[in-house]
């Protein structure tokens, strides 16, 4: 197992009182998977990457329960220099606007090296030939004229590219995706999800992908987490959860979506209301006010998470299979 | 309005040749000396009630395109006539076209209240001399896209996207349009909240008859709502065609690919693997945009802009079909 989440919960101190955006996450990664975590904004999938990275904003976030294990080892109250250490080397992270996580007056061949240089105390030669066959790898053009560029010279997806590249330097054994392809055009972003799955396959790396793109979940995922109001709804193989999904918000999800590979000129299915307000406790089930089979106990009492077989666990009092026994009776 | 003396086979509005280039370096002297060549020439029309969707990548011109054909930038060459009339452009912005912006958090002024704002395009143009019928034409507004009366006084930041987005809308509907360009109106948006303001931009198109011009890159998104959509890449349009039509039976090589592209929400749509190589190049080049990134590209193909033709129903600019 190289990640295991236990009943994580995040929080943040604000002016308005404690958010707690994440509320008793728990998920596992296995070697070589890649594992979707797909929501909207706001529903704590960044957050949980960032804990896990170990990457929250220290003055006003908190870790009130769970644990997080890193190839077998507790790392939730690990100190940040131990954190620094498992960062690049273990696991690295790549973000959704690579222009802001690159130094803009660094040339990219520098800021490669100096990586290079840093975790593997490789002198400068050695790193300028590491770096220079790592951007080949991951399909940098030129990569040797490419090297002595800023990031402003890139294209928002080679800079991803370069952003994989650095992520790569230690070979770590996890890699978090976060939105990585959110900000690209959808022909650059078919580039970037084939080399990731291409890399993962060729450096046994596991991925937890983050996104809000079913799409893209669809494309490359092993198996996803549906997330809503900082806990995990339904989880499963890929192939049960888009064909066989049970929460009643995975279901909306997918209904709302028009599709370009197949007609249909009714009115999209909607999800009314909105997300709850992650500043006050939630009683019962968190998508209870916006679903359409909400019963009385869903607003009293949170599910538990069930599992349907198959590895696929749904957080729901009304799972789809057992409405439709309901029917049949 | 006037529309009802123009002859239904007249476009509403009609695009001719519209070039928009950008200066972005001067020399010495303050003249130009290097230009970005957002729009090579474009074309096309736009019939009453109907929606035509403006597709590409980001940097192909699609917004550059809606802000020229309003008027919030001078156009280069070309012209924009509205129910057959010349619209004269440099003199800014046009009354019967208004617009619908990406960012529903920075197109909303936050100390304006929402009143204000949704009344303040009535005000510029003087559509009302008293207030009070002023005000009853902005809670009409308000309660034409879902929100309530007392929502009036309330400020932006109160607002979730969706809602600061139904503002938008309401802003854009206050002094009767014609037409409605909507600049990717849904892509700052949560898939959930997505539909809902597609399904909201549908009714007030059934109910008010209104006819948008539907700018985005979600390709799923255009095919649903537009009844024609145009492909554009680099400045230029590739091909032109029934929504339908265009999604089922692509023709031109960047229209394949760009649909190929789409990562369809179901694992077992396993997709053409063959990616489209390379990304979009600067634009001041004398062939057809795209082939650098054709793999049928020609000789003729690097040398010569394809003109519009038409095939089979579709519009397309291609050496090749």
């Amino acid at each position: 197992m190289i990640l295991e989440i236990n009943n994580l919960s995040v929080g943040f101190h604000t002016y308005r009182g404690d958010v707690r955006a994440v509320r008793g996450v728990t998920f596992n990664v296995n070697e070589g998977e890649i594992v979707g975590i797909v929501g909207e904004s706001g529903c704590g999938k960044s957050v949980t990457a960032h804990a896990v990275m170990g990457l929250l904003p220290e003055e006003n976030s908190f870790i009130n329960q769970g644990n997080i294990k890193l190839l077998g080892e507790d790392i939730t109250n690990k100190s940040n220099k131990e954190m620094a250490k498992l960062r690049g080397t273990s696991m690295a992270m790549i973000f959704q606007d690579p222009m802001t996580s690159l130094n803009p007056v660094l040339t990219i061949g520098q800021q490669m090296t100096e990586g290079i240089i840093k975790s593997k105390g490789l002198n400068k030669k050695d790193a300028h030939e590491e770096a220079l066959a790592l951007l080949k790898r991951v399909g940098i053009p030129k990569a040797e004229e490419r090297m002595k560029a800023y990031p402003h010279e890139f294209s928002g997806g080679m800079r991803q590219r370069v952003m994989i590249a650095m992520a790569l330097i230690c070979k770590p054994k996890l890699l978090f995706a976060d939105e990585p392809t959110t900000a690209l055009d959808v022909t650059i972003q078919a580039q970037i999800l084939e080399l990731l799955d291409e890399l993962r396959r060729e450096m046994k790396m596991s991925i937890v992908l983050v996104s809000h793109d079913l799409g893209v979940i669809a494309r490359i995922c092993d198996r996803v987490n549906v997330m809503y109001a900082g806990r995990i709804v339904e989880s499963g193989p890929v192939g049960e959860i888009f064909h066989n999904p049970q929460h009643p918000y995975t279901r909306g999800l997918l209904n709302s979506l028009p599709r370009v590979d197949k007609v249909d000129d009714t009115e999209l299915p909607v999800i009314e209301g909105h997300p709850p307000d992650l500043l006050y406790d939630i009683k019962g089930c968190s998508f209870a006010p916006r679903c359409g089979e909400a019963m009385k106990v869903c607003a009293a009492c949170r599910p538990n998470n069930e599992n349907m077989g198959k590895e696929h666990c749904v957080e729901c009092w009304l799972p789809a299979r057992d409405r439709e026994e309901g029917h049949h009776e | 309005m006037n529309n009802t003396e123009i002859p239904n086979n007249k476009p509403l509005l009609s695009v001719k040749n519209l070039k928009k280039h950008f200066v972005t370096k001067k020399n010495f002297f303050g003249h130009p000396k290097e230009y970005a060549y957002a729009l090579n020439g474009i074309s096309f029309d736009i019939n009453k009630g109907e929606t035509m969707g403006l597709v590409g990548e980001s940097g192909c011109g699609k917004t550059t395109a809606g802000r020229t054909i309003m008027g919030i930038y001078k156009p280069t060459a070309g012209e924009v006539y509205l129910h057959g009339e010349k619209l004269d452009l440099s003199k800014g912005p046009e009354k019967r076209i208004q617009m619908i912006f990406q960012d529903p958090y920075a197109c909303l002024n936050p100390r304006m209240t929402v009143g204000e704002i949704i009344g303040e395009p009535l005000e510029i143009n003087n559509v009302y001399d008293d207030n009070k019928a002023k005000q009853q034409r902005v809670y009409e507004l308000l309660e034409l896209v879902g929100l309530s009366r007392e929502q009036a006084n309330r400020f932006p930041h109160e607002f979730s996207g969706g809602q600061r987005q139904r503002i938008g809308i309401a802003r854009a509907l206050a002094v009767n349009p014609d037409i409605i360009i909507c600049d990717e109106p849904i892509s700052a948006l949560d898939v959930s909240i997505q539909a809902q303001v597609v399904n909201l931009m549908r009714r007030l198109q059934k109910e008010l008859g209104l006819t948008y011009l539907f700018i985005a890159h979600d390709l799923a998104m255009v095919k649903y709502i537009s009844d024609r959509v145009a492909v554009m890449y680099m400045g230029a349009i590739m091909e032109l065609a029934a929504a339908e039509e265009l999604y089922a039976n692509p023709l031109h090589p960047y229209t394949k690919s760009l649909l190929a592209a789409i990562p369809v929400p179901d694992p077992d749509v396993r997709q053409d693997v063959s990616i489209i190589k390379g990304e979009i190049g600067t634009g001041d080049m004398t062939g057809c945009p795209f082939a650098p990134r054709c793999n049928k590209a020609s000789d003729k193909c690097f040398k010569e802009m394809p003109a519009i033709k038409n095939v089979e129903g579709h519009q397309i600019a291609c050496h090749l079909i």
